[in-house]
């Protein structure tokens, strides 16, 4: 196999902030990777580097391609869909405007996308003329991922999903990005809290500590690390 | 445009408060019912109410170009009138040079288009984020730029243009209207759905529509937000064209102060709207026609000179009173 997506010595600041200090990663083809850490360890500034929403140095590349001179729309159009902290749903627009923005750099007719999407979420086909605004915090959650999956990524880049998620919800959602992982070959790179789950979903996994990676392996191997069993995993 | 789909939910939460805040479309519907019945009573009347709906579109048009601009850059666009004033002087040294008044008309849309959107990117984007007081005082530099080049390439003395409407007089129901009202009106109305059709059935639009309201959240799906906002300038210019080229009729003759009370007008009819609201913009273009025309007659204290003032007084009282307008947006909450 080889690396779809590829880190190198990343650094990222938010101006004077030094948030990344040189992040090395790789992300299989296929795969389900995982990063973990304590808040501020820059898991979100990682996402954000790949999708050129924060300023970057160093080495990445994605499918051959260098990102690190792209900005987040020339990402995206490259086969990236980042569903960002906090979703990143319009609110003001519909459901149906929603996922239509999901599939803005696929040209012609979205349809076979949307009744792909409609199939994992169905409830989401009744609502499509919903303001996005008025779903629950958790359909809103469903419709970002939704929105993802209409743009048909080669790489989804997940941050923070069961944030203020209730647990069945939580469930739901990582079964279906399992499913799509498994069934279409999507390739997911998942920033989350809850290690259980992540370590679950994913074959591997990344330890972020302060801007570094403190720690990687497979999601067997960092299961059976102490120190990760002791700060994230709670046994 | 999104306020017209936010409208809904928005009638239900108001529904929900018991009818505590009277629901705007009742107030446009008694509106227009008092200006039917005053049309049927009083021919004076009904001429004054046709000729302040058209006037009304001209200050709607260029409201829209306003709010389109406010709604995209978060800059309110002091120089939107004398842009509009420019690209009608092309459109006169168009025909000067031998084009008919509609290919020159059309010419000039395409022409302004060009121009609002270069402006955006080479005076407007370099300084957009620095502070919304430096964008602010570039479009107010524009103001001046704009006015001086005008006056330097065409001299600052009347131009006469050919009527598009020719001089027809209609009569309906025993009531003479000149053909030039209903044309404005036309004409205006005619863009303005354009443009909304666009807004709201277009990807284009769509795009266009999410990179106003969330730039960042935007780019990520692969939206290009720069060049969406350049071409929400560009659109702006070609209302702001519009509404010059139906405004240069009314007034008769082409100055480079055409613009100025109209901009006055424009800005009364997007604060009266909702600065953030497309529909807004052109009922408060109506509305302030109509009434300007009707007050002045009416109001015995209030003579045509005192339009522009009275119109500042309404921009005001809006502000006060309820400063997002009849169809300004509530934010939505996430939830
Ligand atoms: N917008 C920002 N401005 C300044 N500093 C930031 C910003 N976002 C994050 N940081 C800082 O960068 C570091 C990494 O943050 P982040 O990537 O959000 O961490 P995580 O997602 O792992 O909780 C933290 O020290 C945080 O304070
Ligand atoms: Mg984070």
């Amino acid at each position: 196999m080889t690396a779809l997506l590829e880190l190198e010595d990343v650094e990222a600041r938010y101006g004077p902030v030094h948030a990344l200090h040189g992040i090395s990663l790789a992300v299989e083809e296929g795969s389900i990777v995982a990063v973990l850490g304590p808040n501020g360890a820059g898991k979100t500034t990682t996402l954000r580097a790949v999708s050129g929403t924060v300023r970057r140095s160093g080495r990445i590349v994605f499918a051959g391609r260098q990102l690190d001179r792209l900005g987040p729309d020339a990402v995206a159009r490259l086969g990236i869909a980042h569903v960002p902290e906090g979703r990143g749903t319009f609110a003001e627009l519909t459901v149906w405007e929603n996922l239509r923005l999901g599939g803005y750099t696929r040209r012609g007719s979205i349809q076979p996308e949307l009744e792909r999407v409609f199939s994992y979420f169905p409830w989401l086909a009744d609502r499509r003329r919903q303001q996005a605004g008025t779903l629950s915090g958790g359909e809103q959650q469903m419709l970002a991922l939704a929105r993802a999956f209409v743009h048909r990524p080669r790489l989804l880049l997940l941050d923070e999903p069961s944030l203020g998620l209730a647990p069945v919800l939580v469930a739901e959602l990582f079964r279906i990005v399992r499913e799509l992982n498994e069934r279409e070959g999507l390739t997911v790179l998942v920033v989350e809290q809850n290690a259980h789950l992540a370590l679950q979903a994913a074959q591997s996994g990344y330890v972020l500590e302060a801007g570094r990676v403190a720690l990687s392996g497979t999601s067997a191997e960092l299961r059976a690390d102490d120190s990760v069993r002791r700060s994230y995993l709670g046994y | 445009m999104a306020t017209l789909e936010s409208f809904r939910p928005r009638l239900r939460d108001r529904a929900a408060l018991g009818g505590v805040v009277p629901p705007v479309s009742l107030l446009l519907v008694a509106g227009a019912a008092g200006l039917l019945v005053g049309s049927l009573r009083s021919e004076v009347f009904a001429q004054l109410t046709v000729q302040g709906l058209a006037l009304g579109a001209v200050y709607g048009g260029l409201a829209l170009a306003l709010v389109l601009v406010y709604r995209a850059t978060h800059v309110v666009n002091f120089a939107q009138g004398e842009l509009a004033m420019a690209t009608t002087y092309v459109a006169y040294q168009l025909i000067h040079w031998g084009l008919s008044y509609w290919e020159a008309f059309f010419a000039t849309l395409a022409i302004a288009f060009v121009l609002g959107l270069v402006l955006e990117v080479a005076l407007v984007r370099p300084v957009q984020h620095r502070s919304v007081i430096a964008a602010v005082i570039v479009t107010v530099g524009l103001f001046i730029l704009i006015d001086g080049v005008v006056n330097w390439i065409w001299g600052g003395d009347f131009k006469y243009m050919q009527s598009p409407f020719g001089t027809k007089v209609y009569s309906v129901g025993g009531v003479s209207i000149a053909r030039l009202y209903p044309g404005m009106l036309g004409v205006v109305v005619i863009s303005v759905l354009l443009v909304w059709a666009l807004f709201r059935f277009t990807k284009l639009g769509l795009g266009m529509r999410a990179a106003a309201l969330r730039p960042a959240e935007s780019a990520l799906v692969g939206v290009r937000v720069d060049w969406m906002l350049a071409i929400g300038w560009g659109l702006a210019a070609v209302l702001g064209a519009v509404a010059g080229l139906m405004a240069e009729p009314s007034q008769f003759v082409l100055e480079p102060t055409l613009m100025q009370p109209i901009l006055v007008y424009a800005f009364a009819a997007a604060v009266l709207g909702g600065l953030d609201s497309p529909a807004g913009a052109v009922v408060g273009g109506l509305a302030i026609g109509v009434s300007l025309n009707l007050v002045v007659q009416y109001v015995p204290s209030i003579s045509s000179e005192l339009q522009a003032p009275f119109a500042f007084a309404v921009l005001v009282a809006v502000l006060l009173l309820k400063p997002s307008g009849l169809f300004g947006h509530r934010e939505v909450r996430r939830v």
